[in-house]
């Protein structure tokens, strides 16, 4: 593997004030490397450090093999090309001008771009979706479009890696995966490395190669998504409170409504998913039962719910679970039902339908 | 579009060149005598039909227009340079207070001059001049990093300038009565007065200096990106931003030391510029805000001692009048345009 990138026990942080490290990570050509943890953690202090506009507070980064403490700028300017959050106040710029700039590194003491330099330029707005708005002011085009001018610059400068802070914040969804697809399109297309912060847990997930963790001023965890999405670590790394992200979908689930369950919603197949909602917003404290472990609906359940009933995935419900929610049942005012078919594998489900109307706890939901 | 824009900027060259040797020639021929075009032409080249009229031409009324022309457009280029290196539309050498502290140090030196009686020449005058104005340009600097919005930066320029007409006003008042009238004039703002070694100074220095702006036409153009962008495209910023203070200090110093404090020219011919080429990009920017600011200064000039001759206003007179509702129409239009976006 081509390493672009390496860090080796890499402090960064303000002038002697360390905010991460112990840094250890490299990125290859071709790879997406993403950065996630709370607010205030260090991301951008990581990238500002890597693109050497913060000093180094202690130990090495290696640009394409060379110390980047002994490069020069314009051989920098060369290999490596930003995308940050701040904004732009460029007046009397148009979207082309802006791009443009991103040949700075090639021309000549006055900067006047060669017939190539204005092809390569041309050919990075075509690659980004933006070639119609080369003329248009850039003071004058949307969040989304103007992000994609600032990533058709960092792409004209033909950087070997590539650094974006949140380049998707802001963004609306249409943009944040236009702009990620891209990023993952020049990875394996022209082999750039990637380094990015990104908030959006799910996209992170799915368009990065490799997740450093930076929490409590050091990388936590360093690994595949697969490794870093797994269990309940994402809740802890971002010390949540109020509820709980479930990496399987990439959801935030606040938490449940506290109290004994006035309500209870026999459910399966999604079909509770809407009630769960509406008594949680409306703040309801609830039961639900019973769910097999395997049911699209048991994750929202489980989070949502004060009182879940389950049975295991693929076994008809059994006796116990039965007895169970009919317990919790008789304590609730009320009892919705959510399904009308009931398949083999939870018949018993309708004995349960079958009690409450019996103890004229049912209500009719459609 | 390319063509288009190459056209426009065309245009707009070939416009100020020609406003240039309009202003040039109506500034010869016009004062409290009459000189007729062809005349004007025939000393220009060098023949002495008219003595008096030669005189006039050569003595006063040539290095008179000539200096509004350099000056002008030094002092154009030196607001272009602070308006790049603040990001700021409104920042100038006036509005900054830099003009008020050369004037200090120029007036100290004058005082000083005059009391101890030896003569100056126009290096000292400039090299006083620039002292007080990378001085001021200090102090402002040192403001700048806590103040990151637009007024409160021109704020603290004002009272800064402020400040130094203070001192100014204390150093005069404690001069010989006799100097104190040539000062005042002085202070006010006037192309007049100027003799052909000031002229000499002044086309050097502010030759050297707009033609070193105009060498850093790349870094000010990436610098309009932001500061982190100029940085990530190999601009080393504190050499920049270093050349950036020393430039718009010699020009403003330069500007100062012969026709004292000129406002809002920094600020209104650069604006102008920009919409009348439709453009930020330096390369083409600099060279126009150094022909507008001529053009500017020479027509202010003109004005000042047409108007009411031969009563004689300062130039600052005028150059406020026109330059003064161009600041407003900044602060309006970019309040607008925060609103809007």
């Amino acid at each position: 593997m081509n390493t672009i990138l390496q860090t080796d026990a890499l402090s960064a942080g303000y002038s002697r004030k360390v905010i991460v490290d112990g840094l250890m990570f490299s990125v290859s050509a071709g790879e997406i490397c993403t950065l996630i943890g709370p607010n205030g953690a260090g991301k951008s202090t990581v990238l500002k450090t890597i693109a050497a506009q913060l000093p180094i507070l202690s130990g090495k980064i290696a640009l394409c093999g060379d110390d980047l403490s002994t490069l020069r700028e314009k051989d920098v300017s060369k290999r490596l090309s930003v995308l940050l959050t701040q904004k732009i106040t460029a007046e009397r710029m148009t979207c082309g001008d802006v791009a443009e700039t991103g040949r700075y590194p090639y021309t000549g003491t006055l900067g006047i771009l060669s017939a190539e330099d204005k092809m390569i330029v041309r050919e990075a707005m075509g690659l980004v979706g933006a070639e119609h708005l080369y003329d248009t002011d850039f003071r004058q085009i949307s969040d989304g479009q103007r992000q994609c001018v600032m990533l058709a610059r960092a792409i004209s400068q033909q950087p070997k890696i590539m650094l974006l802070d949140e380049p998707t914040s802001f963004l609306d969804i249409g943009h944040k995966l236009h702009i990620l697809t891209l990023l993952r399109q020049l990875a394996k297309e022209r082999r750039i490395a990637v380094v990015q912060s990104l908030h959006e847990l799910d996209l992170a997930q799915k368009f990065s190669d490799t997740v450093i963790c930076i929490h409590n001023g050091k990388a936590e965890r360093i690994g595949t998504p697969e490794e870093i999405f797994a269990g309940d670590y994402i809740s802890a790394l971002y010390e949540i409170r109020d509820g709980a992200y479930d990496p399987r979908f990439g959801t935030a689930e606040p938490s449940a409504v506290p109290g004994k369950p006035e309500i209870f919603v026999i459910g399966g197949g999604g079909a509770g998913i809407p009630v769960y909602r509406k008594l949680h917003r409306t703040g309801i404290p609830f039961a639900a039962g019973v769910l097999h472990e395997n049911d699209l609906e048991y994750p929202t359940a489980k989070a949502l719910a004060s009182v879940v009933i389950s049975e295991k995935a693929f076994e008809p419900v059994g006796e116990d679970a039965i007895r169970q929610a009919a317990a919790v049942m008789q304590q609730c005012r009320e009892v919705i039902c959510c399904t009308e078919y009931f398949g083999a594998m939870n018949q018993s489900n309708r004995k349960l339908k079958e009690q409450a109307e019996a103890l004229g706890l049912l209500q009719s939901f459609v | 579009m390319e063509k288009r824009r190459m056209l426009r900027a065309l245009i707009c060259f070939s416009g100020l060149i020609l406003l240039t040797g309009l202003l040039f020639c109506l500034s010869l021929m016009s004062g409290s005598s009459t000189i007729p075009p062809g005349t004007v032409f025939g000393i220009l080249t060098g023949q002495k039909t008219d003595p008096a009229a030669y005189r006039i031409i050569t003595d006063i009324r040539l290095p008179r227009t000539l200096s509004a022309l350099i000056l002008g457009g030094g002092l154009s280029v030196s607001g272009f340079l602070l308006q790049s290196f603040f990001r700021n539309p409104i920042a100038g050498p006036f509005v900054l207070g830099i003009s008020s502290g050369a004037k200090l140090t120029v007036a100290l030196l004058m005082i000083a001059a005059l009391q101890h009686g030896f003569v100056m020449s126009s290096g000292m005058m400039i090299a006083a001049a620039f002292v007080g104005s990378v001085l001021c340009m200090l102090t402002v600097l040192l403001f700048s990093g806590r103040v990151k919005n637009m007024a409160q930066l021109v704020i603290s320029g004002v009272m800064i300038g402020y400040i130094c007409n203070a001192l100014t006003d204390l150093a005069v008042t404690f001069a010989d009565d006799a100097n104190i009238v040539n000062l005042h004039n002085w202070s006010k703002g006037s192309f007049s007065g100027t003799d052909w070694q000031d002229i000499r100074a002044m086309t050097i220095l502010v030759s050297v200096s707009v033609i070193g702006a105009f060498l850093l036409s790349k870094p000010i153009g990436a610098y309009q990106l932001g500061e982190a962008y100029a940085e990530n495209m190999g601009v080393n910023i504190r050499i920049f931003r270093l050349l950036l203070i020393l430039l718009s200090s010699a020009l403003s110093a330069c500007v100062t030391a012969f026709a004292g404090p000129v406002s809002f020219v920094g600020i209104a011919v650069p604006h102008l510029m920009k919409g009348m080429f439709g453009t930020a990009k330096p390369l083409i920017l600099i060279p126009a805000v150094f022909l507008g600011g001529g053009v500017f200064c020479m027509g202010c000039d003109l004005i000042a001692r047409t108007l009411f001759a031969p009563q004689e206003l300062s130039v600052s007179t005028v150059t406020a009048v026109f330059g003064a509702p161009v600041v407003i129409f900044i602060m309006l239009h970019h309040a607008k345009e925060r609103s809007a976006s």
